[in-house]
């Protein structure tokens, strides 16, 4: 009984942000799929530009539009659709549904919500209503008492008692929850979430109870099956986003594991969903009692975790439903013969660990609690939680080797243990190290002992591996024995040789255990456990196992690419669909297979469907050297995935690994500051000046003779880790020391900086040192932002021809010079004319997908051709003659991260971005700033303008504005400038002041629409004053700009151009 | 982790598992079956369907949450499906010797060193899976060092007989009396009918319960080829002429098919999970079941007055039967679960429907 729909309107989900991440792509990449397999229009409306779901091929009909209720029904008007999907794309696309059916927008234009209804789903977002629809069935949920206003919340807080839990109704991923001791915190608490919700909950506290997840699936008929359970390594308290988990859960007898799946069938069908859902419990420690803590009417990240877990592709089956089909009807498609309708059983474990960036960010709280504050998270796979955690903990790439082998852990144990930071995992094993027992352990942290139990297994064997001095001495069995714990190489040699040069200490160990027949068998994930074959080759590595499930045919036709890992600050889905492209070019290739290693549970790459062969295990050089010695590949990509598989590289070349591409040596000249200084040198390309120093006095002589500001920084860096300007003696001085603790490896570099620079971006792709295709953008914000947290133009508007001429020309020696076969991305500074090369990659960078689409050339396409020895042909096309405009805007996640400075610097702070098209600068500056979350001020705008220059800078745009009508509210300064140049402002004092209007009670009072607050320098140390007024704005949810150039093009976008005029046009409309 | 003993699986066509020993150290001979379910040791290992056998869990990590007090309630064990371990061995990868549950009372180890039942880990059970999934089930054994055993065929015994109740025995005071012919009945039957305000009449397997005075009939699971239980088919043959209702599970779904006159075969390598899918003949409503089994009633064999009940999805083999006209039902999968999904546990009160209706 299919439905007879015609045209279909997906919402993706925009921007990557914290609780809203990489799953939203996967999941509206395989509703799309299913849906064209159907023969049905899509009409997908997402401005994240940089997804595999936006991309050609795959809706049929692209938007790069934000996913709001204003545009949606403009898409509606022009498209006509007869249906709407709205649980792919996170709770954004369901906050949009929602409004879009109260509103009375979905009758009006007759589209039809495929899937579950949108009452069901309102009714599962409201807490209160939901409570009571459970109390019906007899299912239990916390007590919880809704209130909407504070003096409510305290009077029930006295109802409920001490410890309580605060939520708001209707947001991301727990925003606005947490913890409450006392009054004092919970009023503090209460007025928070009151910014994000007119209603939040007072519950009762759970703490250290187990939290443990089902995935739901319901058909029309009412059929329904739980795909998988999950189990929270760390107890209930700690938002699931935060905690690593594992699946199947571990410590739940079958009694407690069918309750809680009865339970959660009883539910889905209560609510009528058609298609997915996930229920989360909290169950006592100490009986079968048991709470219903959360029900996520939608697709979500556990979803795209479970999907990735078990095999069984969540989305695309959830999209299948939603057109009328039956469970039954639907095949497994692992093994192409038998029915959807069955509960994938695991013969493996798998570990979720979040990926946190707190280093990031100034000012955060390091403790994870009750509201998700991860960018990213990795899943690892094994046939015991040893071996899966330590892989885990490797994958999410913090410099942690495991477990165990890592640098001693500084801070307070006892004080981590009981309060947790995104250090705990390796607290617990510094407090084994101290002689810790499990039950001291688990007083403190409350987690379940058999997880504490595992990790102290891992604990004892590193302490008999330390027993031994020499690989010849372990007993053979200690040595597989701690392979099958998954200890990498790398411990077992820092662990028995001590090694000094860890790379060769690790190639010894690797020695040994080949010469000893010690190394893992490949396994397939099936969803049957064996008991039917599987046609898809979806693998993982183990040495818990004596064969491989898969034959070699070691022929030379395997092109291995490696993935971009955990999405983190710097690299994210913008990778994935770098490597999924690139898959896509190796794909049409006949005499090539396919072979992805990628263990990040938010991507595509990661669906075993993209390639022929998916490894979803480690990014080390141990591990792929595993896979090649497997494979015997024509060769290995690694400048597709980012910074991870850069930097491997060299070490894979080393081992006589064919990398396909630019040589690896030529990426160690790029990589390498000194060598790619001298090269510039040689080609007569300018560079800031620069010096790699070791001493103190040398600093100083080097800045006394560029003179500040300065920029300075660790050799190796991505995305600016540790990187920082500084204006002056005293914080130079005072970033040295810093500096000095972040990397005693490498000596520091200080470069001039350069004020008032445009900075320029060069994504390119060249064939034997020769460009054979490139895109060209600008910065609108000058130089001094981090290139990822910039707004990017392209094809640039503002920059002289001469400017682009002499881009290009550098472009082309560099290649040259490089011998580049592939992609690379350039950084270059522009002063009237002055062109200064800042930074060089030869690898994918992250506006690759961005410009690829603008352009509507594929780069990657071309790259992979190019290293593949295929045939290039050289771009003609001018991007030059583009009647439209791209601009790339970031998003920012500052709300979620409670106290952190929401201030742009030369590190990177966006947790993603979006890409829109307009038909002019103005109409895609609107689009992309409205797309990531900004708002068109009604009425009263708040400026503090900081420095002299940007002060400036704003003064046109203040005029403008006044003439538009609106209130101008300004800081003191602001305001006699303003005064002093005709443009009159209503003075509110500095937070400091304690004096009436203050900005403080203006922006509290939400009296203020808009916020411009331009910090007084470049470093991060600013003003008190600025830093209130940025946070509050964050924390009330008024929209905020902090640097002066964004500030003007977007009052310039809203004054001259408006909501109204924004172009409604998909993606083939702009020729 | 304490010192372990090394310890084999040596299967029929001749293959060998090294693995290390965490039972009981002797050596043991059965047919090798493999289960995929993830949680419910405790509760497969004390199935008497699993009598003779050698069981491989394709879970890999086991013990985690030891084994629960052997309480009664109503005079049955609370938490284990019958009073002892059924399975001759098993064999997992990883072993937790350290466990974590509130309602724990044992390891998983002392619990099968108390019961005399080997265990190995250690073993690549994947691979062990896909032996039995290419080859079939086959004769295996355990072997310890320098204990060395022959092969046994498990079916070729009459495993029902040795698991049986010797004699009869009655439980709970409800209203409806229902005989349970005991050919291996899990504990959760006789919870699931005592639930529903019955009397259970538990009888062993050859015993005639025609004579007695009772409104239904449960037949229960059990072990082994049904085809050497001729008593009870014979028993069943004359419950049909009585006509009172009669609900069979397993086991008792082959006895009731080859009592109206249907033939049964041997499964390659069985149904041993908790994921397996069911339809309702003739309806598009599905249910997820548990599943033990190693034979089944071939559909085209049934007589004119039967139909096939359910059927499984993926190779549409009989999963139950039932009578065109009276109220005579059968499954081949576990309604009562335990382990497993509790999708089906309906089906009891179907029973006590008919029951209500017959009277």
């Amino acid at each position: 009984m299919k439905k007879n729909v015609k045209k279909v309107v997906v919402l993706g989900s925009g921007a990557l942000k914290i609780g809203e991440a990489g799953e939203f792509d996967y999941s509206g990449s395989q509703a799309l799929k299913a849906l064209k397999e159907e023969g049905i229009e899509t009409v997908l409306i997402n401005p994240n530009i940089a997804t595999v779901q936006t991309s050609e091929g795959i809706a049929d009909k692209i938007y790069y539009l934000p996913v709001t209720p204003y545009f949606v029904e403009e898409v509606f008007k022009k498209e006509k659709p007869e249906g709407i999907l709205l649980a792919f794309g996170g709770q954004t696309a369901l906050n949009c549904g929602t409004a879009l059916y109260q509103a009375g927008t979905l009758e009006k234009y007759n589209v039809e919500v495929l899937g579950t209804p949108v009452q069901a789903i309102i009714n599962t977002e409201d807490r209160e209503i939901f409570a009571n629809q459970l109390r019906k069935i007899d299912v239990k949920t916390p007590v919880s008492i809704a209130v909407t206003t504070v003096d409510e919340a305290v009077e029930a807080s006295k109802k409920i008692g001490f410890p309580i839990i605060v939520r708001a109704a209707y947001t991301l991923g727990g925003m606005g929850s947490g913890f409450c001791h006392s009054t004092e915190e919970l009023i503090e608490r209460a007025e928070n979430a009151f910014s994000y919700s007119n209603q939040i909950l007072v519950e009762e506290s759970l703490k250290g109870w187990k939290e443990v997840e089902y995935e739901v699936v319901r058909d029309a008929y009412n059929n329904c099956i739980t795909v998988c359970n999950m189990e929270n390594f760390d107890p209930l308290g700690i938002h699931t986003g935060e905690s690593i988990v594992v699946a199947p859960s571990q410590t739940l007898s079958n009694a407690e594991y069918h309750k809680l799946r009865e339970l959660a069938i009883k539910i889905i069908r209560d609510i009528g969903i058609v298609g997915e859902c996930n229920v989360q419990y909290a169950l006592d420690p100490y009986s079968e009692d048991y709470r219903v803590i959360e029900v996520n009417a939608r697709l979500s990240r556990s979803s795209a975790l479970a999907s990735k877990a078990t095999g069984y592709p969540l989305a695309f089956i959830a999209a299948k439903l939603g057109l009328g089909y039956s469970l039954h009807e639907l095949k497994n498609s692992v093994t192409k013969t038998t029915t959807a309708f069955f509960e994938p059983a695991l013969d493996y474990i798998v570990c979720k660990i979040p990926r946190w960036d707190l280093g990031k960010f100034t000012g955060v709280s390091k403790e994870i609690g009750s509201s998700m504050k991860s960018v990213g998270e990795i899943m690892a796979i094994g046939r015991n939680f040893e071996e899966a955690i330590q892989k885990g903990l490797r994958m999410v790439g913090q410099g942690m080797h495991g477990f165990v082998g890592n640098q001693p852990f500084a801070q307070d144990v006892k004080k981590e243990l009981e309060e947790p930071t995104d250090q705990r995992v390796f607290a617990i094993a510094q407090a084994f190290e101290e002689g810790a027992s499990v039950d001291e352990i688990h007083e403190l942290t409350r987690i379940d002992k058999w997880f504490l139990e595992k990790l102290k297994n891992i604990s004892d064997h590193a302490n008999l591996l330390g027993k031994h001095d020499a690989l010849d001495k372990l007993p053979e069995e200690a040595l597989l024995d701690a392979k099958k714990m998954g200890f990498s190489d790398f411990q077992v040699a820092r662990l028995v040789l001590n090694s000094k040069n860890m790379e060769e200490g690790l190639l010894k160990v690797r020695d040994f255990r080949k010469a000893n027949g010690i190394t893992p068998v490949v396994k397939q994930i099936d969803t049957m456990a064996g008991e039917f074959p599987a046609q898809i080759n979806y693998l993982y590595l183990t040495y818990s196992g004596a064969t491989h499930d898969i034959d070699y045919e070691k022929d030379g036709k395997s092109v291995v690419v490696l993935g971009s890992g955990a999405y983190r600050i710097g690299s994210s889905v913008e990778f994935d669909w770098c490597s999924v492209n690139a898959l896509n070019t190796i794909n049409k290739q006949e005499n090539h297979r396919s072979v992805m290693i990628n263990y990040n549970p938010e991507t595509v790459s990661t669906d075993y469907d993209m390639c022929d062969r998916l490894y979803f295990d480690e990014l080390t050089q141990e591990r792929v050297l595993d896979i090649i010695d497997l494979e015997t590949p024509k060769g290995v990509i690694v400048s597709v995935g980012g910074q991870i598989p850069n930097n491997l590289a060299m070490k894979l070349h080393r081992q006589q690994v064919p990398i396909l591409g630019t040589s690896p040596e030529d990426i160690d000249r790029a990589e390498n500051r000194q060598k790619f200084s001298s090269l510039l040198d040689d080609l007569g390309v300018d560079q800031p000046r620069w010096s790699e120093l070791t001493s103190i006095e040398d600093i100083f002589t080097f800045v006394d003779e560029v003179g500040f500001p300065v920029l300075v920084r660790p050799s190796y860096v991505l995305s600016g880790a540790a990187m920082n300007v500084v204006s002056n003696k005293d914080e130079l001085e005072h970033f040295l020391t810093l500096a000095a603790n972040v990397s005693k490896e490498f000596p520091v570099v200080v470069s001039e900086f350069i004020e008032q620079a445009k900075e320029i971006e060069v994504d390119a792709v060249a064939n034997n040192g020769e460009v054979v295709g490139y895109a060209i953008s600008e910065h609108v914000e000058f130089a001094g932002v981090h290139s990822g947290d910039a707004t990017i133009v392209f094809p640039p508007q503002k920059l002289y021809v001469e400017t682009i001429r002499r881009v290009k020309r550098i472009a082309r020696e560099i290649a040259k010079g490089l011998n580049i076969t592939g992609p690379f991305n350039m950084q270059l500074l522009a002063k009237d004319n002055d062109i200064k090369v800042i930074e060089c990659n030869l690898r994918a960078s992250r506006s690759f997908p961005f410009v690829s689409k603008v352009l509507k050339v594929n780069l990657i396409d071309m790259a992979t051709r190019a290293m593949l020895g295929l045939p290039v042909e050289k771009l003609t096309k001018s991007s030059f003659e583009l009647d439209y405009v791209g601009i790339k805007a970031p998003q920012f996640s500052f709300a979620r991260l409670a106290k952190a400075d929401p201030v742009l610097g030369v590190d990177m702070s966006s947790t993603g971005e979006v890409g829109c098209i307009g038909d002019n600068y103005y109409d895609a500056i609107l689009q992309s700033m409205l797309a990531v979350g900004y708002r068109i001020p009604e009425k009263n705008i708040l400026i503090s303008s900081g420095p002299a220059r940007s002060k400036l800078e704003l003064l046109q745009s203040a005029k403008m504005l006044k003439e538009r009508g609106y209130n101008l509210f300004a800081t003191g300064g602001t305001h006699k400038f303003f005064a002093e140049n005709g443009v009159e402002t209503t003075l509110l004092h500095w937070p400091s002041e304690k004096k009436s209007p203050n900005t403080v009670e203006y922006i509290r009072d939400k009296k203020i629409d808009f916020v411009i607050n331009i910090p007084k320098n470049l470093s991060k140390d600013e003003l008190k004053n600025g830093y209130s007024i940025r946070r509050d704005a964050i924390d009330f949810n008024i929209p905020l700009i902090t640097n002066a150039r964004l500030a003007s093009a977007f009052i310039y976008s809203f004054c001259k151009w408006g909501q109204d005029n924004i172009s409604i046009k998909h993606w083939d409309e702009y020729k | 982790m304490p010192e372990v003993q090394k310890i084999k699986l040596v299967l029929e066509d001749g293959t060998v598992f090294e693995g290390k020993s965490f039972g009981y150290h002797k050596s043991v001979a059965g047919e090798v079956v493999f289960n995929t379910a993830m949680t419910g040791y405790p509760e497969s290992l004390t199935d008497p369907s699993y009598e003779g056998q050698i069981l491989v869990s394709t879970y890999p990590l086991i013990g985690n949450y030891g084994v629960p007090k052997n309480d009664t309630e109503n005079g049955i064990p609370k938490f284990h499906e019958s009073d002892r371990i059924h399975i001759s061995g098993l064999i997992i990868s990883d072993y937790s010797f350290e466990y974590s549950h509130w309602n724990a009372e044992n390891s998983l180890r002392e619990w099968l060193i108390q019961n005399k039942v080997p265990g190995i880990f250690g073993i690549d059970t994947r691979a062990l899976t896909m032996i039995l999934r290419e080859k079939g089930s086959m004769l295996g054994k355990i072997e310890i060092e320098g204990e060395e055993i022959d092969f046994v065929d498990p079916n070729k015994e009459n495993l029902v007989a040795k698991v049986s109740v010797k004699e009869k025995k009655v439980y709970g005071n409800g209203k409806h009396k229902v005989v349970l012919v005991d050919t291996g009945a899990k504990n959760n039957i006789l919870r699931c009918l005592l639930k529903r305000d019955t009397t259970v009449i538990r009888v062993p397997w050859d015993y005639d319960f025609t004579q007695d005075d009772y409104d239904g009939i449960m037949l229960s699971n059990g072990p082994g080829d049904p085809q050497m239980c001729e008593v009870t088919i014979k028993h069943i043959q004359k419950a049909i002429e009585i006509g009172k209702p009669i609900f069979g599970i397993c086991l008792g779904n082959q006895l009731l098919g080859i009592a109206s006159g249907a033939s049964t075969y041997k499964l390659k390598y069985g149904h041993r999970a908790h994921n397996h899918p069911v339809i309702k003949v003739g309806t598009d409503t599905c249910y997820i079941t548990s599943q033990n089994h190693g034979f089944a009633i071939d559909n085209e064999t049934l007589g004119d007055e039967w139909e096939p009940f359910f059927v499984n999805i993926n190779d549409k083999t009989n999963e139950g039967v039932k009578h065109k006209t009276k109220p005579f039902f059968s499954t081949q999968f576990h309604p009562e679960a335990s382990s497993g999904p509790t999708d089906t546990e309906f089906l009891f009160d179907e029973l006590i429907a008919r029951i209500e209706e017959s009277k």
